[in-house]
C-alpha cells in the first residue's frame, strides 16, 4: 500500500526527468552519430580529435580553470570575512542580489565600463598608465566571468564555514597552531565540501560559456561552448555540435566525480 | 643569586622550582560593559588538582579561557611562571585544554588527532610516533591509533581529547566539564582515572564542574564560584566542614542553615536553646547563621538529645533515610539517618559541639581565614 503510494508520487518526477533530462541527453548522443548530410557515421568523433577541436578543448579547460581559481581565491576569504560580520544577512543579500539580474544586462554593463574611452579606460589614462585595450581580451573574459560566478562560489563556502564548529578552531589554536596552520590543517579541510560544491558550481558552467566569449572576449577566446553555438546556429552541423556537447557532458561528469560526494554519488 | 644556581638546581628564583605557576591578581572580565568576573585572586601551584565549582553561568569557563589565552582580562594581571601573560595568545602558552565537547578533529583519525600538537611543533616523524603511543597508553587506548573519531564512544573520545592535550607535555591541563556528557557509571570511573592520571603526570590540572560531589571527590583544592566571584577556596574537607556563607553551605552538600546568636566565644544560641560550640572571634550577641549537616544529626528517643522535633516527612534514599523535622521555633531540620521514624512522631536530635559551624554575615574570605586560623591554631597546638 505505502509502496504503491510512493510510486504514484514518483510519477511526476520520473516524467520530468525522462522528458527533460534523459530524452535530451539521448537525442544529443543520437545526433552526434550523424554527419552534416544526415548519414550515420563516426566522423564527428574523429574530427573532435583533430588539432582545431583539441586546441579548443584545451583552451576551454584552461579558461575554466583560471576562472574557477580566481573565483575561489576571492570567494573564500570573502566568505570567511562574511561569517565574522555583524550584519551577515544584509551582506549576503547584497552578494546574492546581482545574480538576479540577467547575465546579458551585466555583460552589456561591462562592455560600457571596459570599452575604449569608457570609465575604466579614462581612469587608466588619467592615472598616467595610459589607455589600454581591455575589452575583447582574455583578461576581460576572465575578469567578467569571475565577477559573474563569485556569488555561486561564496554561498556554499559560506554555508560550510557557518557550520564549522568554532571549538575546532580553538582546539587547533590551543594546541599551538598559528593562524595559518589552523587554516591549513583545520579550517580548510573541514570546509572542503563547500569548496568542492563551489568549484562544481563554477567550473561546469565556465566550461560551456558562450555568450561572454563573443560579447566580452570578442571571439578572441573560443571555447567548446562557442563552438557548439556556432555549429547549431551558423554552420547547421548539428552532428558536430552534438559531438562536442557529448564531450562537454563527459567532462562535467568527470568533474563531479572528482569533486566527490556531489549528487553523482547519491544516485 | 648565581652562586645559588651553581650549588643547586633548586634555588629559590629558578622558575622551574617556583611553587606557583599561575597567579590571578585582581582580575576582572567584562563583556559589553557587563561584569562577568570581578576581583578574582588566586594562586595555582605546580602538580596539584584544582577544581572550579559553581552554578551554571557563574564564570567558570570564562576563567579557563583567560588561563588558556582565548580571552584577555579587562582588569588585573595574570602571570604564568612569573611572567605577565595577559596578552599572550593561546598558541604561545604552555597550557592545553580538554574541551567540553572534546573538539576532536573529525577529518583526522585518533593518531593524527593526538599527533596534531607535535606536528605543529615540527617534530620528526620518528619522534612523533612513540610520543603518540605513549600518550594513548597513558589513557588506556593502546591500539586505537587508526580508529576514526566518529567510531569512538563518548568515553573513548574523552580519552583521546586528554591524550591530545597531554602529548604536548603542558605544565597545566585545563578540563572544562569533561565528564558531563558521560553516564553516571563511566563518569565515576573517569573521576578515579583522571585523578590517577594527574598524579602520574605530576602536572597541574584545573578542572571545571558544577557537580559538587565530583569536586569533593577529585580535588586538592576547590574554588567555589558564584556570580563571577570566588566565594571560598580551600581543600574539599575545609570547604565542606567550614563553609564561609549560606551560598557555599547550600551549594556544597545538604545543610541545615538556621539563624542564631553568638552569646560569647564557644557559646551559641539557636532554636530557643543555648549550645556549646567550637567557634569564636565573634562580637557578643552577634546575630549569625549556624550550619549543621544532616548526617551529623543523630536520632534519639523523644526527650533525649539536644533538640526536639516532629517528623514531617521521610524518604528512603538507599543508604539512609532523609527526614524533615520541625522544631518548636518553626525551623526545618533535614536529618540523614540509617534509622527510620514515623511521620508525626516526636523525636530528639543529638549533635556534637564540633558539628555546629557558625557563619558571620557578609564575612570576606580573608577575614574568615584569619578568624579560623586564630583559634584552630590554638586548639591544635
Ligand atoms: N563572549 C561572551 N560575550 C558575552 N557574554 C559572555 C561571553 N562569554 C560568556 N559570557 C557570559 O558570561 C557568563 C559566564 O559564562 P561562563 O561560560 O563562564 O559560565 P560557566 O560558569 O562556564 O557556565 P556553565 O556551567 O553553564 O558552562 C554568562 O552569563 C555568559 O552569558
Ligand atoms: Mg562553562
Amino acid at each position: 500500500m505505502t509502496k504503491k503510494l510512493t510510486n504514484t508520487y514518483l510519477i511526476p518526477y520520473v516524467l520530468w526527468i525522462g522528458l527533460f533530462v534523459i530524452a535530451p541527453l539521448a537525442m544529443v548522443l543520437y545526433y552526434s552519430f550523424f554527419d552534416i548530410q544526415g548519414h550515420f557515421s563516426f566522423e564527428n568523433y574523429v574530427r573532435f580529435f583533430t588539432p582545431i577541436y583539441l586546441r579548443m578543448t584545451v583552451s576551454s579547460i584552461g579558461y575554466a580553470c583560471l576562472i574557477t581559481f580566481f573565483t575561489l581565491l576571492i570567494a573564500y576569504p570573502t566568505a570567511y570575512l562574511l561569517t565574522k560580520m555583524k550584519n551577515r544577512r544584509l551582506w549576503l543579500m547584497l552578494i546574492i542580489l546581482p545574480t538576479w539580474i540577467n547575465v546579458l544586462l551585466k555583460a552589456y554593463a561591462f562592455i560600457g565600463l571596459l570599452s575604449t574611452y569608457g570609465p575604466v579606460d579614462t581612469l587608466l589614462a588619467l592615472s598616467g598608465i595610459g589607455r589600454k585595450q581591455i575589452l575583447f581580451t582574455g583578461f576581460s573574459f576572465v575578469f567578467v566571468s569571475v565577477y559573474l560566478f563569485i556569488p555561486f562560489m561564496i554561498l556554499p563556502i559560506y554555508n560550510s564555514l557557518e557550520k564549522l564548529n568554532n571549538s575546532f578552531v580553538e582546539a587547533a589554536y590551543d594546541l599551538g597552531a598559528s593562524a595559518w596552520a589552523t587554516f591549513r590543517r583545520v579550517i580548510f579541510p573541514l570546509t572542503l565540501e563547500g569548496v568542492k560544491s563551489g568549484v562544481q558550481a563554477v567550473f561546469i558552467p565556465a566550461l560551456s560559456l558562450f555568450m561572454l566569449t563573443r560579447l566580452i572576449a570578442g571571439n578572441r577566446v573560443i571555447t567548446l561552448g562557442t563552438a557548439i553555438e556556432e555549429h547549431f546556429l551558423v554552420t547547421q552541423d548539428w552532428g558536430m555540435g552534438a559531438t562536442i556537447a557529448v564531450f562537454l557532458i563527459l567532462a562535467m561528469i568527470v568533474v563531479m566525480a572528482l569533486m566527490g560526494k556531489g549528487w553523482l554519488k547519491r544516485w | 643569586m648565581w652562586q645559588g644556581r651553581c650549588h643547586s638546581r633548586y634555588s629559590a628564583g629558578d622558575p622551574m622550582t617556583e611553587k606557583t605557576i599561575i597567579q590571578f591578581d585582581h582580575v576582572a572580565k567584562r563583556f559589553d560593559g557587563e561584569t562577568i568576573l570581578r576581583d578574582i585572586n588566586f594562586e595555582i601551584e605546580r602538580g596539584k588538582f584544582y577544581t572550579l565549582l559553581g552554578p551554571s553561568g557563574c564564570g567558570k569557563t570564562t576563567i579557563l579561557r583567560l588561563i588558556a589565552g582565548f580571552l584577555e582580562p579587562s582588569e588585573g594581571t595574570i602571570t604564568f611562571d612569573g611572567q605577565l601573560v595577559n596578552k599572550i595568545p593561546p598558541n604561545k602558552r604552555q597550557v592545553n585544554t580538554v574541551f567540553q565537547d572534546y573538539a576532536l578533529f573529525p577529518h583526522l583519525n585518533v593518531f593524527e588527532n593526538v599527533a596534531f600538537g607535535l606536528r605543529i611543533n615540527k617534530l620528526a616523524n620518528k619522534e612523533i610516533e612513540p610520543r603518540v603511543k605513549e600518550a594513548l597508553h597513558f589513557v588506556n587506548l593502546d591500539g586505537y591509533q587508526n580508529r576514526e573519531i566518529a567510531d569512538l564512544s563518548g568515553g573513548q573520545k574523552q580519552r583521546v581529547a586528554i591524550a591530545r592535550a597531554i602529548v604536548n607535555r603542558p605544565q597545566v591541563l585545563l578540563l572544562d566539564e569533561p565528564l558531563s556528557a558521560l553516564d553516571l557509571k563511566l563518569r565515576t570511573a573517569m573521576q578515579v582515572e583522571l585523578r590517577q592520571l594527574q598524579r602520574r603526570l605530576g602536572i597541574t590540572f584545573i578542572f571545571v564542574t558544577h557537580d559538587q560531589e565530583e569536586a569533593l571527590a577529585m580535588s586538592d583544592e576547590i574554588f567555589v564560584l558564584n556570580q563571577g566571584k570566588i566565594e571560598q577556596s580551600g581543600s574539599p574537607r575545609s570547604i565542606y566542614d567550614e563553609p564561609i556563607n549560606r551560598f557555599v553551605a547550600d551549594f556544597i552538600g545538604e545543610s541545615n542553615i538556621i539563624p542564631g546568636t553568638m552569646l560569647r566565644d564557644r557559646v551559641v544560641s539557636f532554636a530557643g536553646k543555648t549550645f556549646d560550640c567550637v567557634d569564636q572571634g565573634f562580637d557578643e550577641m552577634e546575630s549569625v547563621e549556624i550550619v549543621i549537616r544532616p548526617e551529623d544529626l543523630e536520632l534519639k528517643p523523644q526527650g533525649e538529645g539536644m533538640l526536639q522535633v516532629r517528623v514531617e516527612s521521610q524518604l528512603f534514599r538507599g543508604v539512609h533515610y532523609e527526614m524533615i523535622g520541625k522544631d518548636a521555633d518553626g525551623n526545618s531540620w533535614m536529618i540523614h539517618s540509617t534509622k527510620s521514624a514515623q511521620i508525626g512522631e516526636a523525636i530528639g536530635l543529638f549533635f556534637e559541639p564540633e558539628a555546629i559551624h557558625v557563619m558571620r554575615h557578609g564575612e570576606t574570605e580573608e577575614d574568615f581565614d584569619r578568624r579560623l586560623e586564630s583559634y584552630e591554631g590554638a586548639d591544635h597546638d
